[in-house]
């Protein structure tokens, strides 16, 4: 049968992962101008230790995806918003996989390595380089805008197929107390 | 006294002297010696170092007993690991630089402890406050020099360092590891006789 309704794992991993970038990135903009402070190493962590989440959900979420088809998109959408959804998508995925990764690079190129919950270290795969730090800093606060105005885009697009074209795009993806159909 | 007896005692004196006479490591090599230290940030081991530094050290390994170590470090020129870090820890909370510019070891004891291990103990006076500290170190030879490789822990806490919001262990640990690296040139301790 015609698969019409995300998965309950992709449901899941779909709303946590969206919840933890927000949070990350709210974060990540707010600590990033703090003068040091106890707090401020805090949040630094935190930060780290829910990037090094949402890359391993990301991942997770990846095998999901490949291994589970998304319900098709509705026939009357054009051609064009296909190609655009689809796009959308992908560099959605990217940019999920590349923002951690930036931030983990970044973090060892500053000379801080990064230890998931302070008690796993993650090696460093570059060594301290001031000038490297901080171009990948830069790297990585450009991906986040990128980022911030794909979120803006897909939620855009979300709310207009609800509320406008009232298709079924967003409620495939909120969780229903229905049995999906698959 | 007759010109024999000179000529006799004068040998003496110098067999004597050559036989007491070990070699000793004094001249230190500050381009060569560093002093790091590795803190915990949410347990993540952070580096740092002190790259100004004045050093004296006497040390004969055949006599680690009668060795001695005086240090004193600027503490203002620290490297704490970051920009931020290093206009921080200067600041009254930590170091106090302005009221405190140096650290101060001075050697008390100096003991082996075994093949080529030796441990120092003295006062350590950082911001005020003069700590017993014990390092363990080794002591090798390289040429003319000798290198001295040891660490020890302190607790910050002892000496002030991190006060206010900054004393709260759970973000910056109490303990931070200091190793030191010293190259020491050989120097002869008793004067050397003069040929001719």
């Amino acid at each position: 049968m015609k698969v019409t309704r995300y998965t309950g794992v992709a449901i899941a991993l779909h709303w946590l992962i969206g919840l933890m970038i927000l949070v990350s990135l709210g974060v990540g903009l707010y600590m990033a101008d703090l003068s040091l402070s106890p707090t401020k190493l805090r949040l630094y962590s935190w930060h780290k230790w829910a990037g090094v989440t949402i890359f391993s959900l990301v991942l997770i979420r990846c095998v999901w995806r490949i291994t589970h088809p998304a319900p098709s998109l509705p026939e009357a959408m054009p051609q064009w918003q296909r190609v655009v959804a689809e796009s959308t998508h992908y560099a959605l995925y990217a940019l999920m996989i590349v923002i951690p990764l930036s931030g983990w690079l970044m973090s060892s190129a500053k000379g801080f390595q990064t230890v998931y919950f302070g008690v796993l270290p993650i090696p460093d795969l570059l060594d301290k380089n001031k000038e490297l730090g901080e171009t990948l800093t830069q790297v990585h606060s450009y991906l986040n805008y990128l980022m911030i105005a794909i979120i803006g885009a897909h939620i855009g697009a979300a709310l207009k197929h609800h509320f406008i074209d009232k298709d079924d795009i967003l409620r495939r993806m909120l969780p229903s107390r229905q049995k999906s159909i698959s | 006294m007759t010109n024999v007896t000179r000529i006799f005692l004068a040998s003496t004196l110098v067999i004597a002297a050559n036989s007491a006479q070990a070699i000793e490591y004094s001249a230190v090599q500050l381009d060569k010696s560093t002093i790091t230290f590795t803190s915990k940030q949410m347990g993540v081991p952070v580096q740092g170092r002190f790259p100004k530094f004045t050093a004296r050290v006497a040390f004969d390994p055949a006599k680690p007993a009668a060795a001695k170590v005086d240090l004193i470090i600027d503490l203002a020129a620290i490297d704490a690991g970051s920009k931020d870090a290093d206009d921080e820890v200067v600041g009254k909370q930590w170091f106090n630089v302005k009221a405190f510019p140096t650290a101060s070891f001075t050697s008390s004891i100096v003991k082996a402890v075994g093949a080529g291990r030796y441990e120092v103990t003295g006062p350590l006076s950082i911001k005020g406050k003069a700590n017993p500290v014990t390092a363990k170190f080794g002591f090798k030879t390289d040429g003319n020099n000798g290198v001295f490789d040891g660490d020890f822990t302190l607790k910050r806490i002892d000496f002030a360092i991190g006060e206010g919001p900054w004393a709260d262990l759970s973000t910056v640990a109490n303990e931070v590891q200091v190793n030191f690296h010293v190259v020491a040139a050989a120097a002869a301790t008793a004067p050397t006789p003069k040929a001719k």
